[in-house]
C-alpha cells in the first residue's frame, strides 16, 4: 500500500506530458540553430510557449523559461533589485517559500539590500494594512514587492490584485508555483509585473519552469551566456521539457474545475475524519479561498519527524516544514509566521491531496492515524522526560 | 525485530545495519544530528557532525535498501554531553564525552524514542559482544582487541543493554572494510574518527580556552612553591609532562609531571613521577552492565581507566554508591572524572566515574 499525500512537493507526471516529452526527446536540433532541424525544434518550443501563454493569459514573449521555480524566483528578486540601483528595499511576506526568502537574505548579506517582511494574519493572509503603510512611507525605496499567490503549507490564496493596487508603480512579483493549474491564475487580469510557475507541480516534468515578465521590461540576468530568453536567461532551450510543460499545463487546466471540486471534497472529507480520529487535532490550513488539497494540522504532544517516520512505515507520504542542508528537520517558518509556537509548529504535518488520490485512500489514512499519533506521543513523552 | 540503526556515516554503522537487515530484522536507518548548526562543531570529513556524514549515512541506507531519517538530537547532545564536558573541566576533572554520549544519547534519548515509536532496540557499529546467560544479557570485549569499544559502552545498564545490538563485535575491522566493499558501501575506505567529534581539529585545549577563558594561574610544587604560570588550569592533564614551561629545574634534575588541578584556586600542582602513583581508586555513579556484584564483597578482576588503556589486575568491592578498587600494581596518572570500567576477564562488570584516588 502506497498512498501519496505530498502533491505540493511534487505531483505525478501526467500521460500527456510523458507522451510529449518522449516524442520531443527524439527530435534533433538546438532551437537557436539556423538550420532546418534547429528551426523545427524552435517551432515546437514556440508552439509550447504560445499554448502556455494562452493558458495563463499572457503574451508569448512574456514567458521566460528557466530551469526551476527556484531559479525563476531568484531571477525575479535579484533581477528587480539590481535593475533599480537607487532602491534597496525588498518587500516579501513572512511566509514565502525559501526560494524567495533566501535570495533576499543573500542580497541583504552581500549587496546591501534591506528586507521588509509583511506579517501574516490569523486568517493566513498577508497584512494588507502593513503593506499599505510601508508603501506609503518608504515607497520610493522599494525595488520589488514579492508576495506568493498561494501558500504551499496553508493553501491560502493571497489578495494579489490588492497588492498590485497598493504597489502603484513598484514592480510586483508573485510566486504562483502552487496556484498555477489548480486555481484561477490570469497574468493579465492580476496585473502583476512578474510571476513564477513551475512544471512539476502541475503534472509536468522536473527541471522546467518559467518567469512570466511583462513585455518591455528588462531584468539583470543571473545566468550569462547565449542570451536565449530575451537576453534575460541564457542556456540552450530544454525543448522536450518545455513541450511537456505546455502539454501538462493544458491537461491540468482543461480539467481544473472538475479537479478542484473533487480534490476539495477529498480534503473536506479528510479534515472531518481527522477531527473524529484525533479529537485534539487543530487545523492550520485555510479552507477558503484556498488551494483545494492542502491540509496542515497540529497534533499536540508529537514531533513531526516521528509522525512522518511512522506514516512512511505505513506507506503514507506526507511532509512537514523543511529541513536544513544536513537534513535536520526545522519547525516550519510558515506556521511560526502564522503565530504558532515552535513546539506546535514542530508537531504539525502537511498533507497535500492531489487528483490521483481516492476516498478509499483517505479512509486508510484515517484508519491508521490514531495509532500513529499515539506512538508519536509515546516517543515524545519518553524523550521529553529527560 | 524492529530496530533503529544509528548511522553515523562511517563504515562500521553501515555494515552493522546491513548485517541486521540480512539477519531478518526490520531496520530503519537514523542519523543523529548532534549540532543544530552542522558546521559549528567541526568542519572536516570525519567526526559525527558534518553534512558530509549525514549524506554518507543516507547513501549507505539507500544502498542497503532501508528507510532513512535524520533525528535532531542537538539539544540533548548539547545539554547532556557538551555542557557536561565543559563543567567537568571547569571542576578540574577529565571527562570522557564518548561514554557520556552512549549513556545519555545513543542508548537513552535514541533508544527511548525508538521504543516509544514501537521499535525494539538500537543497532550501532560499536565493537563489543553480547552474550545471553541465565542471569541475563552480558557484554564482552570485541574479538578485535585494537577496536574493542566495550570500555565506552560500560555505562549501559541492563535495561539499555537489552535494547542494544552490536553486530560487529565478532569481526575484525579489516574484515568489516572488506565486507563494506563487497556490499557496495562506498564508505568502505573512510578513515576512522578518533578525536572528540565536537572539538574541531582535535584542539581540546584551544576549544576549552575559548569557552572557559584563559585566566593565568600559578604552577606550584607539592610544597606550594611557585614554579611558573599557566593559561587555564583545565588545559592540563594529570600525568602531563611536556609543555609545562617551568624554567626552575627540580632537585636532581628529574622531570616534573602534573599531579593535581585545583580549579578553585586555578592552580596546577606538579611533582615527581612517583607522586603520580595510584593504587586505590574510588568511583561514584556505579552502573552495572549485567548482574550486580554482591554489595561489600571483594572480587578479583581488572580495572581499565581509558578507552585503549591496559586492563589492570585488581580487587574490587561495591558499596551501593561507590566502587572501590585496589590495584595489584600502581598506575601512574589518573584524573577524577575519567571512566573506571571493571572487567571479569573479557566480560564487562560495570563502570563508575573516578571520584578520588590514593
Ligand atoms: C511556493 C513555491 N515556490 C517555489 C518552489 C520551488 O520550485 P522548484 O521546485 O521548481 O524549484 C516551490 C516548490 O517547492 C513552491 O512550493
Amino acid at each position: 500500500m502506497a498512498i501519496y499525500l505530498d502533491h505540493a512537493a511534487t505531483a505525478p507526471i501526467n500521460d500527456a506530458a510523458i507522451a510529449a516529452l518522449n516524442a520531443q526527446m527524439r527530435k534533433l536540433g538546438n532551437a537557436s540553430s539556423v538550420h532546418n532541424p534547429g528551426r523545427a525544434v524552435r517551432k515546437d518550443v514556440e508552439d509550447a510557449r504560445h499554448k502556455l501563454s494562452e493558458l495563463i493569459n499572457a503574451n508569448p514573449s512574456e514567458i521566460i523559461f528557466t530551469g526551476s521555480g527556484t531559479e525563476a524566483n531568484n531571477l525575479a528578486i535579484k533581477g528587480f533589485f539590481w535593475q533599480s540601483p537607487t532602491r534597496n528595499v525588498i518587500v516579501t511576506s513572512a511566509f514565502e517559500h525559501h526560494a524567495i526568502l533566501d535570495p533576499v537574505e543573500w542580497l541583504v548579506e552581500h549587496e546591501g539590500a534591506e528586507q521588509v517582511l509583511v506579517p501574516i494574519t490569523k486568517a493566513g493572509v498577508i497584512d494588507l494594512d502593513f503593506l499599505k503603510n510601508i508603501v506609503a512611507t518608504r515607497g520610493n525605496e522599494i525595488a520589488v514587492i514579492s508576495i506568493m499567490h498561494s501558500n504551499n503549507e496553508l493553501g491560502s490564496i493571497q489578495p494579489i490584485a490588492e497588492v498590485v493596487k497598493i504597489a502603484g508603480d513598484i514592480p510586483v512579483h508573485t510566486d504562483a508555483v502552487q496556484s498555477f493549474g489548480k486555481v484561477d491564475f490570469d497574468f493579465e487580469k492580476l496585473g502583476v509585473t512578474a510571476a513564477t510557475i513551475s512544471a512539476h507541480k502541475v503534472g509536468g516534468p522536473l527541471g522546467i519552469a518559467a518567469l512570466i515578465l511583462r513585455r518591455g521590461l528588462d531584468l539583470t540576468p543571473i545566468l550569462h551566456g547565449g542570451g536565449q530568453e530575451r537576453e534575460i536567461r541564457s542556456g540552450t532551450l530544454n525543448a522536450p521539457a518545455i513541450v511537456a510543460f505546455a502539454a501538462a499545463s493544458e491537461f491540468a487546466i482543461a480539467n481544473r474545475e472538475a479537479n478542484f471540486a473533487r480534490v476539495r471534497e477529498l480534503r473536506d472529507y479528510f479534515i472531518e475524519g481527522l477531527k473524529k480520529s484525533v479529537p485534539d487535532v487543530s487545523i492550520n490550513s485555510v479552507i477558503d479561498p484556498a488551494l483545494p488539497g492542502i491540509v496542515n494540522a497540529t497534533f499536540p504532544g508529537t514531533e513531526s519527524d516521528a509522525l512522518l517516520l511512522l506514516l512512511d512505515t505505513e506507506g503514507i507520504s506526507a511532509s512537514a516544514g523543511s529541513a536544513c542542508s544536513a537534513g535536520v528537520p526545522r519547525p516550519s517558518h510558515v506556521l511560526v509566521a502564522l503565530g504558532l509556537s515552535e513546539s506546535d509548529a514542530d508537531a504539525s504535518l502537511r498533507i497535500s491531496i492531489g487528483t490521483t488520490n481516492t476516498k478509499a485512500e483517505i479512509d486508510q489514512v484515517l484508519a491508521v492515524m490514531p495509532s500513529v499519533v499515539e506512538r508519536a506521543r509515546n516517543a515524545f513523552v519518553v524523550s521529553g522526560l529527560k | 525485530m524492529k530496530l533503529i540503526a544509528a548511522m553515523s556515516g562511517g563504515v562500521d554503522s553501515a555494515v552493522a545495519a546491513a548485517r541486521a537487515v540480512e539477519a531478518g530484522h526490520e531496520v530503519i536507518g537514523v542519523h543523529l544530528a548532534l549540532s543544530s548548526n552542522p558546521q559549528k562543531y567541526r568542519s572536516g570529513a570525519r567526526g559525527c557532525c558534518t553534512i558530509e556524514d549525514s549524506h554518507d549515512a543516507r547513501r549507505a541506507a539507500d544502498v542497503i535498501g532501508i528507510p532513512f531519517y535524520i533525528w535532531d538530537m542537538a539539544e540533548e547532545f548539547h545539554d547532556g554531553v557538551v555542557e557536561n564536558f565543559l563543567s567537568e573541566y571547569a571542576d578540574g576533572r577529565t571527562p570522557n564525552p564518548c561514554l557520556r554520549c552512549n549513556e545519555k544519547i545513543k542508548f537513552a534519548a535514541v533508544l527511548d524514542r525508538a521504543k516509544g515509536l514501537g521499535f525494539d532496540g538500537v543497532i550501532t557499529g560499536h565493537y563489543a559482544q553480547m552474550q545471553e546467560t541465565p542471569l541475563g544479557r552480558v557484554m564482552h570485549r570485541a574479538v578485535d582487541p585494537g577496536k574493542d569499544q566495550s570500555y565506552v559502552l560500560a555505562v549501559l545498564n541492563t535495561e539499555q543493554l537489552a535494547g542494544a545490538h552490536f553486530p560487529l563485535g565478532d569481526t575484525v575491522k579489516d574484515q568489516v572494510r572488506v565486507e563494506a566493499k563487497r556490499r557496495g558501501l562506498y564508505v568502505a575506505n573512510k578513515p576512522d574518527s578518533h578525536d572528540i567529534c565536537f572539538v574541531p581539529s582535535g584542539d581540546n585545549a584551544g576549544w576549552l580556552r575559548d569557552r572557559l577563558g584563559s585566566d593565568v594561574g600559578p604552577i606550584v610544587d607539592e610544597a606550594g612553591t611557585k614554579l611558573g604560570e599557566h593559561k587555564g588550569a583545565y588545559t592540563y592533564t594529570i600525568g602531563q609532562r611536556r609543555g609545562l614551561g617551568i624554567t626552575i629545574p627540580a632537585a636532581g634534575g628529574e622531570p616534573r609531571y602534573v599531579l593535581k588541578i585545583e580549579p578553585k584556586t586555578n592552580t596546577v600542582v606538579v611533582g615527581s613521577h612517583e607522586a603520580l602513583a595510584v593504587t586505590k581508586i574510588v568511583g561514584d555513579r556505579p552502573i552495572w552492565c549485567g548482574p550486580t556484584p554482591t554489595e561489600n564483597a571483594e572480587f578479583r578482576g581488572f580495572a581499565q581507566v581509558r578507552a585503549h588503556g591496559s586492563p589492570l589486575a585488581c580487587t574490587y568491592l561495591q558499596t551501593g554508591s561507590e566502587i572501590k578498587v585496589d590495584l595489584d600494581e600502581p598506575l601512574f596518572g589518573l584524573a577524577a572524572g575519567q571512566g573506571l570500567v571493571i572487567y571479569d576477564g573479557d566480560r564487562v562488570v560495570g563502570s563508575a566515574t573516578v571520584a578520588h584516588t590514593e
